[in-house]
């Protein structure tokens, strides 16, 4: 069994090998602007250590932070035309209705309500107003939209209406990115709906970043499929990460979640992932992160799906430094700390830049920051310090000191002692935390379908047999499965002591 | 004196009637959406009555959405639909109603009466008929007090509006609107038996419209200042913290449109070792800690997330969640003994003789 996990950051591209378990090989690269260099350049630096030599390679597994980030910075964002099937319910609060009114000017291309959607019964709500949908169909296409995202009431119960609109949009708009909601959610119209509104807002960026993933990995010679990881832990194949890069939302904490995990052998700890523009923590349990319980907010849309219980700050290795007054990130030089960073020859200050003048990093040129002295240096550690401290605390659920594993290229920021922490841990290969996490990856099976006239434990049953079924035969070793979620809702008024049930498993790739 | 409510009030309203809800009574959010716009694009503004100020011939209509929770947060919440249930009810009796009020202040239908009044331009009177949430029509203080339960218009936003002209009882009339509401794919938005100022001032159950304000108030002021928001509820009510804990599993079913079920929980903090397991049917209903029942309907079961100190939903309620739950006291009115026969552990089928936790 022998994986690379790459993780592409805002900052630095990592790149790893796990051979039986073991981290064989870690290198750094910067992230390219054109992502393929940047992985390119990592997957030739892990060749360059001589341990790819003449091996096969199983998969490569990368993690990313970029569709989450083009969404907290507003960047990169396709213009979506909103169609919602289910009118005259629902008018009040149109899409988008309680989006930041920043990101909605930015992906809004318009919106179109029409008559349709499901009773929770099955029954129609509305007739399907085919007619409306051409006519939306046609705007949204003399306005230009190429990113179209479907919603109709009680979908997750009853997708048709949203299947049938998608075949008449994609009639219309020949070669349009068609999400419907019922691929991504819950009961819940409105969570559901704004989760794909950011799917389609994605489009072209997730279109563009894995044709750049799958061009690296050809132009670095290695044969070996390539998996995206998700939210979860899990990895699904890139053309189905393609079409629905919100699962990969948090894929890049989780990854380094994941592999703290596995690097310290600690199950149950807070980690802290200090990147190069954003610090995530969260807190392990069983090695796996806490997940959110209900309503998540991403760039301050809500939205319900699976994800990681995570309190993220703008806090990394590249964060602006402002020091009158005292103003540490949240912009960020990003991948451009080579070049922009003063220890490197640039103009902008960063944390990076006073990490070196400090003699806490040895990096770049020390001379272009000798200017800045030591109760400099001290006040902006100050800064970060309390910046992790409140995030830390935040993200505690119970009082008392508990164990902190600082991962991340910008762990130099988080000091040995904080307030609430019983000890800071660091890992060898801790800077490439979020590389290991997606090299160990796991194959999950889902199974989500209502079960009529069967005892509720039967149904769970048979619903986990369902999902480890499917997790098999994508890849799973059948040996080492384990069901990491269970749901199950009664169904209204449905005959038959209806219950619908979701049931996600997860297990290690099979060896092959 | 009617007061403005502010958009503030209204945004301290919905966390104050999640933890009036007792589990039940559906999100405020919807609603809180809806007012929003009403306040910023429309410039609608709603002001705040005290039933005191009512005049004993004075009609007030009384409000509420019926339904699946499940069904709002699909269908979402349009706020002219309400309206259009009280504009239903002045057409057929051909009276005009001097305010709204709320049937039950416990979850969303504590923001009804808000949109209602903003289309309508009439006050909100500071009262509701529940002081909590319940699953049904009966479990009203005008209930308890025999009121008339009838007329009642029920209106869907697809344009369908019945109205039940004559029952004899109130169990008749949750028995009929309940089927107009299944119909209606089990959401409607209702206009109860319109009530006199004097009925209002003698069975309404006062303030609490105030009271879900300066509940949510202190949770969002201790969420915007870090501190604890159980304590900072405990602050401003008179509660009891009946049990700390997570939850170890919860079973649901839906047997006549009300959702039933069991959550267990294990206990932390000083109730490690505790059990609790608590018993729902929409809302909290019976709470057992270590196999007794120690809390139990009309006193107000409260399951908050620990850490945020909003309500958490029977409907929503997860494993692993970390809750604290506590009770505050119940309305006067439904103490009675005809008030426990409404509302009490035996009329939600619990063989089990009422004890306040406040007793």
């Amino acid at each position: 069994m022998r994986r690379i996990g790459i993780d592409v950051g805002g900052t630095n591209t990592d790149a790893v090998l796990i051979e039986d378990g073991k981290v064989t090989g870690a290198v750094k690269a910067p992230t390219s602007e054109d992502v393929t260099t940047g992985i390119l350049d990592s997957l030739k630096a892990l060749a360059a250590t001589g341990v790819l030599k003449g091996k096969r390679i199983d998969g490569v597994m990368i993690g990313t932070t970029h569709f989450i980030n083009a969404v907290v910075q507003r960047r990169h964002l396709t213009k979506v035309g909103a169609l919602r099937l289910g009118m005259p319910a629902s008018a009040s609060l149109p899409p988008f209705c309680d989006w930041p009114e920043d990101l909605a000017e930015i992906v809004r291309g318009g919106v179109w309500m029409v008559e349709g959607g499901h009773e929770f019964d099955g029954r129609p709500f509305m007739p399907l107003d085919e007619a409306a949908i051409t006519a939306a169909a046609r705007e949204m296409k003399a306005k230009g939209l190429r990113s179209v995202a479907i919603s109709a009431i009680f979908s997750p119960l009853d997708p048709s209406h949203e299947k049938r609109a998608a075949e008449i949009v994609a009639g219309e708009v020949p070669g349009a990115s068609i999400t419907c909601s019922s691929d991504l959610g819950r009961i819940g119209l409105l969570e559901r709906e704004n989760a794909g509104l950011l799917n389609a807002g994605l489009a072209d960026l997730a279109r563009d970043t894995i044709a750049a993933f799958e061009q690296a990995i050809r132009d670095s010679g290695i044969a070996a499929p390539l998996y995206i990881t998700q939210n979860d832990g899990t990895v699904v194949e890139a053309t189905q990460a393609r079409r629905l890069p919100v699962y990969s939302f948090a894929s890049g904490a989780t990854n380094s979640m994941r592999g703290g995990a596995y690097l310290s052998g600690l199950l149950d700890a807070m980690v802290i992932d200090v990147g190069g523009t954003t610090t995530d923590v969260g807190q392990l349990r069983h090695g796996f992160p806490r997940e959110a319980n209900s309503v998540v907010k991403v760039g301050g849309v809500r939205t319900l799906f699976r994800m990681p219980d995570l309190m993220s700050i703008g806090l990394g290795g590249g964060s602006h430094v402002s020091l009158d007054p005292l103003k540490v990130g949240p912009l960020s030089v990003g991948y451009r700390l080579l070049r922009e960073g003063i220890a490197f020859g640039g103009k902008q200050l960063t944390t990076t830049d006073i990490a070196v003048a400090a003699g806490r990093l040895a990096l770049g040129d020390r001379a272009k920051v000798t200017h800045l002295d030591a109760a400099t240096c001290a006040r902006v550690f100050g800064e970060a310090q309390r910046m992790v401290e409140e995030t830390v605390d935040r993200m505690k659920t119970e009082a008392g000191d508990v164990p902190l594993i600082a991962v991340g290229g910008g762990a130099f920021l988080v000091p040995d002692k904080l307030e609430g922490v019983s000890e800071v841990i660091r890992v060898t290969h801790g800077d490439c935390a979020n590389a290991v996490g997606a090299a160990i990856a796991q194959v999950s099976g889902e199974c989500d379908q209502i079960f009529r006239d069967m005892a509720r434990v039967d149904a769970i049953a048979r619903a986990n047999e369902l999902a480890a079924d499917r997790a098999v035969s994508a890849g799973a070793d059948r040996a080492t499965l384990s069901t990491i979620e269970t749901e199950d809702m009664p169904l209204a008024y449905l005959p038959g002591n209806a219950l619908r049930v979701r049931v996600r498993v997860v297990g290690d790739v099979a060896a092959t | 004196m009617d007061r403005e409510i502010t958009l503030d009030d209204i945004e301290s309203l919905a966390v104050g009637a999640w933890v009036l809800g007792t589990g039940g009574g559906g999100s405020p959010y919807l609603g809180l959406l809806n007012m929003r716009r009403l306040y910023r694009e429309d410039g609608l503004r709603v002001s705040l009555m005290s039933p005191d100020e009512l005049a004993d011939d004075d009609m007030v209509a009384a409000v509420s959405n019926m339904g699946a929770p499940l069904v709002g947060q699909e269908r979402l919440t349009d706020s002219r639909t309400i309206a259009r249930a009280v504009a239903l009810m002045e057409e057929h009796t051909g009276k005009r109603f001097r305010a709204i009020m709320s049937l039950e202040i416990g979850g969303g239908n504590s923001i009804q009466p808000l949109m209602a009044a903003a289309h309508l331009g009439r006050p909100v009177v500071d009262a509701d008929m529940m002081g909590r949430a319940y699953p049904e029509a009966q479990m009203t203080s005008v209930a308890v007090g025999d009121l008339t339960p009838c007329p009642l218009s029920t209106v869907d936003v697809r344009g369908l509006e019945s109205i039940v002209d004559k029952v004899p009882t109130w169990k008749w009339m949750e028995r009929v609107s309940r089927k107009i509401c299944v119909e209606y794919g089990s959401i409607a938005s209702t206009c109860k038996a319109p009530r006199t100022g004097a009925e209002v001032k003698q069975w309404g159950i006062k303030y609490t419209t105030t009271k879900a304000i300066k509940i949510g108030h202190a949770v969002r002021e201790a969420q915007r200042l870090h501190q604890d928001p159980i304590a900072a509820i405990l602050s401003v009510e008179p509660g009891k913290v009946l049990y700390r804990g997570k939850v170890k599993d919860v079973e649901r079913r839906t047997t006549e449109g009300f959702l039933r079920g069991r959550t267990k929980f294990d206990g932390m903090d000083e109730y490690r070792g505790v059990s609790m397991e608590i018993a729902f049917q929409n809302e909290w209903i019976v709470a057992w800690r270590d196999n007794q029942p120690i809390a139990m309907s009309p006193d107000l079961i409260c399951v908050l997330d620990s850490v945020s100190g909003e309500a958490v939903g029977t409907e929503t309620i997860r494993y692993g969640q970390r809750v604290t739950v506590i009770a505050l006291p119940p309305p006067e009115v439904f103490l009675s003994p005809k008030g426990l026969l409404h509302v009490g552990p035996r009329a939600f089928g619990y063989d089990i003789e009422f004890r306040s936790v406040f007793a």
